[in-house]
């Protein structure tokens, strides 16, 4: 009965979405798709998929450490802020404004052009273990884009502390919690199930900025259309299929993170 | 400087495209027929996945390109189109997308009954959304306006990428010809961060403007 019920039930929504209207849309769309596929030039795909698939892998991994690290980064900022004292909150402070202040792209080449130039002066850095990473670009891009989300994500976290109702922290103290246990069991959860939706958000704002880092020589996604085009003197082909790229990755992201977001406990506080 | 004054332009520029684009939008996603209503869907989901500067690069070449174009099929002659504009229409065009989502909001946020007492007063659509809802939904916008605000200052950095001469390029451009790489991309950053901190005095000081008259927001809670 309830599997029938399922189906009359997807049918009747399927139905509600299948209007006049939208089918003709949709036909537009697909012919519009097709002429593309048809009219556009594509035999530069498959010498170059291969790359491509490198491209989309590395910048998922960017994006996948710049979050991871950007929100360990972000906790501590948005506690600072929250309840730490004056000494505490305010660099904390000054460290969200100036990252949301300035564009992503001048934080970048500041730190790869700027910081990149400062350090082959000192011997000492050139002669440490760290000398091989310091010469590529990626650090710089991991660092400025994980940077950025933990000024971002410092903000929201900030708020969520400061969300989470005080007789919830009350009560943790009358249990006798140490500080720790009650940030760890209870304040920590539930300002996270709090910034989790501006969470999914952020993270796919962080997806739309991991292409700046192809501007310093990193090869991503956004960078192998760029040789492409360079390569082919195509114009559009790449730019579009790098668009839909994207669209599918933001799609796919946005359905995990609700997923997610699905299973938490609605009530909180 | 010179950059600044041209990001400056631009931010301004593309703020007002944008505006202008979301008061239709948001219009068209309200009160529009079906076929609008979807059109405006694809539009605002499709500029919001994809990264400003992909769509950027398409826009900025694919545009030009495209007015050419048509602009030969009819039989005129080609024109240069400026980078200025170009950047202009295509920050605004992203804009637009955004300010949809956000006016549809505080539209939506405005009490019903005040179009309804608009409408039975008589009123035509466009004193209407003269007089009743761009009035009324000021205060709901507006923070999500000056969100948007300074994204389309910080937007026009990425212009830099297209070859569009404004203050992160000509930062670029003067930290290779002196060497002095770390002094102006720093110089740079206080130039955002000082436009930044000014806007936001004076948005906070709009937002108070628009909401004189209504329970302040701590009270309500």
């Amino acid at each position: 009965m309830a599997g029938e019920a399922a189906i009359i039930n997807t049918a009747a929504r399927a139905s509600l979405w299948l209007q006049p209207h939208r089918i003709v849309l949709v036909l537009i769309a697909l012919g519009l798709v097709l002429s593309a596929a048809y009219f556009m030039r594509w035999n530069w795909l498959p010498q170059y998929w291969e790359m491509g698939l490198m491209g989309i892998w590395r910048a998922l991994w960017i994006l996948a450490v710049t979050c991871a690290l950007g929100f360990l980064i972000a906790v501590p900022v948005g506690l600072a802020q929250a309840a730490g004292s004056i000494w505490v909150a305010a660099p904390a402070k000054v460290f969200c404004t100036i990252i949301r202040g300035t564009p992503l792209l001048l934080q970048l080449w500041l730190l790869y052009y700027g910081l990149g130039s400062l350090f082959p002066q000192y011997p000492w850095i050139r002669d440490s273990w760290m000398w091989p990473y310091l010469r590529q670009a990626w650090p710089y891009g991991v660092l400025a884009l994980t940077l950025s989300f933990a000024g971002y994500e410092g903000e929201v976290m900030r708020g969520a502390f400061a969300g989470v109702p005080k007789g919830q922290l009350e009560a943790a103290r009358a249990f006798g919690m140490s500080r720790w246990k009650i940030l760890r069991r209870i304040w920590l959860p539930q300002a996270f199930y709090r910034a989790l939706p501006t969470l999914t958000g952020e993270t796919v704002l962080q997806l739309k900025s991991t292409p700046l880092v192809a501007t310093i020589s990193v090869i991503d996604i956004f960078a192998v259309a760029g040789k492409v085009r360079q390569d082919t003197y195509l114009t559009y082909e790449p730019l579009l299929l790098l668009a839909l790229i994207y669209m599918a990755i933001t799609g796919i992201l946005v359905l995990a993170l609700s997923r997610i977001e699905a299973r938490i406990p609605v009530k909180v506080g | 400087m010179l950059g600044l004054l041209h990001s400056l332009e631009i931010a301004v520029g593309a703020t007002i495209v944008g505006l202008f684009i979301g008061i239709c939008g948001a219009y068209g996603k309200l009160y529009g027929g079906p076929v609008v209503r979807d059109l405006l869907a694809v539009y605002t989901t499709v500029v919001r996945a994809v990264p400003e500067l992909v769509l950027i690069l398409l826009l900025y070449y694919a545009g030009t390109d495209l007015i050419n174009q048509v602009l030969t099929a009819i039989g005129y002659q080609r024109v240069d189109i400026s980078g200025l504009v170009a950047g202009i229409a295509v920050l605004g065009f992203c804009q637009g997308a955004y300010s949809t989502e956000v006016m549809r909001g505080a539209i939506l946020a405005i009490p019903q009954g005040q179009i309804e007492a608009a409408r039975a007063f008589g009123m035509s659509p466009g004193l209407l959304l003269r007089r009743i809802t761009l009035p009324a939904m000021l205060p709901f916008a507006i923070p999500g306006l000056a969100n948007l605000w300074l994204i389309a200052t910080k937007d026009t950095a990425l212009l830099a990428v297209v070859g569009f001469f404004e203050l992160t390029l000509a930062t670029r451009q003067a930290a290779g010809v002196t060497k002095a790489y770390l002094i102006f991309y720093l110089a740079a950053g206080v130039l955002y961060l000082a436009v930044t901190l000014f806007s936001n005095f004076l948005l906070g000081r709009a937002e108070k403007w628009a909401r004189r008259g209504m329970p302040s927001v701590k009270e309500a809670r």
